[in-house]
């Protein structure tokens, strides 16, 4: 015998919203990720022309020379929306925050090899301001880019960024005892020692991209695809080695993040090269030119980290980074 | 602490000030390859004065750690009441179901500017010099996508069940009146960098976002629907950091440089008009639209710009700022800016996505208590001539398109300042054409900057131009009916637009609460 | 000081969160006027209003971060000025 539970029949007039069953080809219940990206962005009857461009409308497809049928092709891997996004960083920083502290009570910084803290001051510290740098590009991205899907992706890396850039800064603090002291050191380092300037320059230089795809490309691309391997990777590893796991759990962060950047911007890379020829051959020469000019403005730092490795551990970095390039369609 | 190697082993403590400023210490970025004029290209064009960005104070000084652990708390709750209130079918539980029409306001007039305000401190984010006003514009660029996301996560519910929001942000480029918030946001983020955040931080968020939140908010509690408040009040926990960088970044810059201040203050003018213009549609809000009402607009209006404006304004005497320009005229005309915005929809109701009606006898004795001076006298012979008429089965819908005021786009009718049943109309000449103004302060908007307002996208003109059909549309066909047309292009679908009485969702209502079908008649009577 | 000062305010959400910040602000501010709205409470005060910390704490008789309020905050109007022990909101006039 089956019991009928009676209610009054309260039936949805609809799934989902229109502009999300016309990409879903029919009206069917939409996942939040989608609801919260697709179309949010106005795409035409723009009032006034930018004062601070008047050659474009508020938001233009041609900021950027990569063409694509349909923006909203891009899709984050993550399916990170602002609410899943945080929940997810949130986590992270709950065991960054258990991580520093732990080092904190337990004084480990002050227990390394003289020879190792003076080595993350020096190599780890001015980083911070490469992390700024790209805070700042993913936020020029935001700004100018085209449709939710890249500038909601783009604004989560951006303050990510930050993030990171605080993280280095506590390093620096909990080695000198919240003097701030180091980081005056390292910005000192950053400004002025020969070892930085030829990355300092990348950064710079990267500022007045102005395609914002072609920034994409130089910055969450080539630039972190060959710094991170070469900096949290290796060193990371090596800094394990030489009895610095106390670092390794103050860079956590970075690691994890990383490996979930590599996600994201491959997708997006790919989604754009596969669109069509053209695209292809723009962001593979886009690429190929970045790498190039990248490598040259690591190779000091590679050899103040690895000294007569330099080369080899250059060579590793730029091959992870071809192999992702080839991988996400790209000629290289 | 001398002994620099035993630095490490005692640390001192560190304030939540001296935290943020070590963890942010020397971050901003003084270029030496590039020219800083290149990487910072827009700080100069505007005329403004900046001598030192370090100057800038963050009050709140929140780190990036902070943020996440916050935020994500604030997500929690809140993505838990959303999910309640879809499982238990909350949007039931609201007063009427005339109140929806409040929600399809807010999801096609509001959350897609919320997008915009995303992008433009993206803009401010990377475009002004200093670390500090970088860092809180760029937590105000993805607080603002949260609050686009979260209001869309929120009404989802509503739109499965009530018509009029089905396809907000295509309605948001195209709909007659929306060109008004859309519009509004565009003018604020095509300007530069300073005359952006003195629009959207100081004068939208700091002086005016009040009378948006705090009454839609309200009465949102007020008339059953949780998930409103509930978005809503989220969203406000972030607003009040975006207000405080409202009135920070006007002490910067008005310290900053003497001559700052004769520009901030003719932005302010500007943008309080115009901010008060768009505030037009929540005075009707306020008091036509909610079923059970919180405050009238005008109490609302003494309440957050009259009263707590005006101790702004004189706590900002002493830079040489004084009250925006025609803030008596809003003032005089709070007695009847909301019956002149309510009428206009009553007319246009074939036209708006969203389902109108003639007052209540309730809700009209409500205004004559609430608006002794004007509501009697002015307004309420008009609404029960509407409502005779409906009981005639001849319900009027306006089918002449209104003139729009070219700055502001809303239909030229308001008063004149002094006389409630004169039309206010001005005009200016530029370039051999007439244009026209809804009032002195729309007039002077333009008169500053004629070469950017005559670019204005004006629904009207552009239906007019044909603009507004869909492709493949053919005007000179028989049958054409331009109306249906537009319509068609805003893709408004049966139910979207027309009275309430007799709407779909009135019929969905009614079935749904288990009511009988009372019509306009008994709601009138 | 004036005859008239401007108010400050702060509005908070209802909660059980706020029950005790409510709770010290009118015990350190004898001043202010709370009001009380739909899901809402609006506290004004003659020309400063501040929240300590440490009246938090010994209301509820746990440790309380002071930057965790922004959780239930709606509005403020005033100048602002926070560290980890107290908010304040004043007019300078």
């Amino acid at each position: 015998m089956s019991v009928e539970i009676k209610t009054a029949a309260i039936d949805p007039v609809r799934q989902t919203f229109s502009h999300v069953a016309r990409r879903l080809g029919a009206d069917k219940p939409a996942s939040r990720y989608q609801e919260a990206t697709f179309d949010l962005q106005s795409d035409c009857n723009f009032h006034y022309r930018p004062l601070w461009d008047p050659e474009h409308e508020l938001y233009d497809k041609r900021r950027t020379a990569i063409r694509m049928n349909d923006w909203y092709a891009f899709k984050d891997p993550r399916q990170f929306y602002y609410g899943t996004y945080v929940l997810n960083r949130a986590k992270l920083q709950d065991t960054a925050e258990n991580n520093f502290d732990f080092v904190e009570r337990h004084g480990a910084l002050a227990s390394l090899p003289k020879g190792l803290a003076r080595r993350i001051k020096a190599i780890l510290l001015p980083l911070r301001h490469v992390e700024y740098g790209a805070n700042l590009n993913n936020c020029y991205i935001s700004a100018y880019g085209w449709g939710t899907a890249i500038t909601a992706a783009t604004t989560f890396a951006m303050m990510d960024r930050l993030g990171i850039a605080q993280y280095l800064s506590r390093i620096g603090l909990l080695i000198d005892g919240n003097t701030g002291e180091s980081l005056a050191v390292a910005k000192d380092s950053w400004m002025n020692d020969p070892v930085w300037q030829p990355l300092r320059k990348l950064v710079e230089d990267n500022f007045v991209i102005k395609d914002w795809f072609e920034l994409f490309v130089a910055q969450n691309l080539v630039l972190d695809g060959m710094l991170y391997p070469l900096v949290y990777g290796r060193f990371g590893g090596e800094l394990s080695q030489a009895g610095g796991s106390v670092v390794a759990m103050l860079t956590e962060f970075m690691d994890t993040w990383y490996a979930e950047e590599v996600k994201w911007v491959d997708a997006f890379v790919k989604t754009a090269a596969a669109e069509s020829q053209e695209n292809k051959a723009q962001l593979s020469a886009w690429a190929r030119e970045a790498a190039a000019r990248t490598r040259d403005a690591l190779a000091p730092l590679a050899k103040l980290i690895y000294l007569e490795e330099a080369r080899a551990v250059l060579d590793d970095a730029g091959a992870q980074l071809q192999a992702r390039l080839v991988k996400a369609g790209l000629t290289v | 602490m001398t002994d620099k190697t035993t630095a490490a082993a005692a640390p001192k403590k560190l304030s939540l000030k001296a935290k943020y400023a070590q963890l942010t210490r020397g971050l901003g970025w003084e270029t030496t390859y590039q020219p800083p004029d290149k990487v910072f290209p827009q700080t100069h064009f505007e005329g403004i004065k900046i001598h030192d960005w370090e100057k800038w104070e963050d009050p709140f000084r929140l780190t990036m750690d902070a943020y996440w652990k916050y935020q994500a708390e604030k997500e929690k709750k809140l993505y838990a009441i959303i999910d309640a209130f879809q499982q238990n079918n909350g949007h039931l539980n609201v007063s009427d179901g005339r109140y929806v029409n409040t929600v399809k306001l807010f999801l096609t007039g509001i959350s897609p500017e919320e997008y915009s305000a995303h992008r433009m401190f993206a803009m401010l984010g990377r475009n002004f010099a200093g670390v500090g006003p970088q860092i809180a514009a760029q937590m105000q660029s993805i607080d603002e996508l949260r609050h686009a996301q979260t209001q869309i996560h929120t009404i989802s519910q509503y739109n499965k069940y009530f018509n009029g929001m089905h396809d907000f942000r295509h309605m948001h480029d195209r709909v007659w009146y929306l060109s008004v918030p859309k519009s509004y946001f565009e003018d604020a983020m095509t300007a530069g960098p300073f005359e952006g955040i003195v629009a959207i931080s100081f004068s939208f968020e700091y002086v005016l976002t009040n009378l948006i939140f705090m009454p839609f908010m309200s009465a949102a509690a007020y008339n059953g629907d949780m998930a409103t408040v509930t978005f809503g009040f989220s969203a406000q926990s972030d607003e009040s950091r975006h207000m405080t960088l409202g009135i920070e970044c006007i002490k910067f810059l008005l310290e900053q440089d003497p001559g700052n201040v004769p520009i901030i203050q003719r932005w302010i003018d500007k943008w309080f008009w115009r901010g008060y213009r768009l505030l037009t549609l929540v005075s009707m809000m306020m008091d036509f639209m909610v079923p059970k009402k919180v405050m009238s607009w005008k109490e609302a209006w003494d309440m957050y710009f009259v009263q707590n404006g005006g101790a702004l304004f004189r706590d900002l005497e002493r830079y040489g700022l004084r009250m925006p320009k025609y803030w008596e005229q809003t003032v005089v005309a709070a007695d009847r800016l909301s019956c002149e915005a309510w009428n206009t929809f009553y007319n246009y109701a074939a036209a708006a996505n969203f389902n109108p009606w003639c007052p209540t006898a309730e809700d009209m004795d409500w205004m004559s208590q609430k608006y002794p001076g004007t509501f009697d006298k002015y307004y309420r012979p008009r609404f029960e001539h509407y409502r005779e008429l409906e009981k005639q089965g001849k319900r009027f819908y306006n089918t002449t398109l209104p003139m729009l005021c070219q700055t502001c786009q809303i239909p030229l009718v308001f008063s004149e300042p002094d006389d409630p049943t004169q039309t206010c109309y001005r005009e200016s000449d530029y370039n051999g054409m007439k244009y026209h103004f809804c009032s002195d302060g729309c007039k002077d908007i333009f008169d500053h900057e004629p070469e950017k307002y005559v670019q204005a996208w004006l629904p009207v003109h552009q239906i007019y131009q044909g603009n507004c059909f869909k492709p493949g549309t053919d005007p000179t066909a028989k049958d054409f009916n331009p109306l249906a047309a537009v319509l068609e292009y805003y893709n408004f679908g049966p139910g979207d637009n027309m009275d309430y009485a007799g709407s779909p969702d009135e019929t969905n209502w009614l079935k749904w609460k288990g009511l009988a079908k009372s019509g306009p008649l008994k709601m009138a009577s | 000081m004036t005859a008239t000062q401007s108010n400050v305010f702060l509005a908070l959400q209802t909660n059980d969160e706020t029950r005790p910040i409510i709770e010290a602000i009118e015990a350190d501010n004898p001043h202010a006027v709370v009001h009380r709205y739909p899901a809402m409470v609006k506290i004004d005060a003659p020309g400063r209003l501040v929240l300590k910390r440490q009246t938090v704490e010994e209301i509820t008789g746990v440790e309380w971060e002071l930057q965790s309020f922004h959780v239930n905050l709606i509005s403020l109007s005033g100048n602002i000025d926070e560290t980890e022990d107290e908010l304040v909101l004043a007019w300078r006039q």
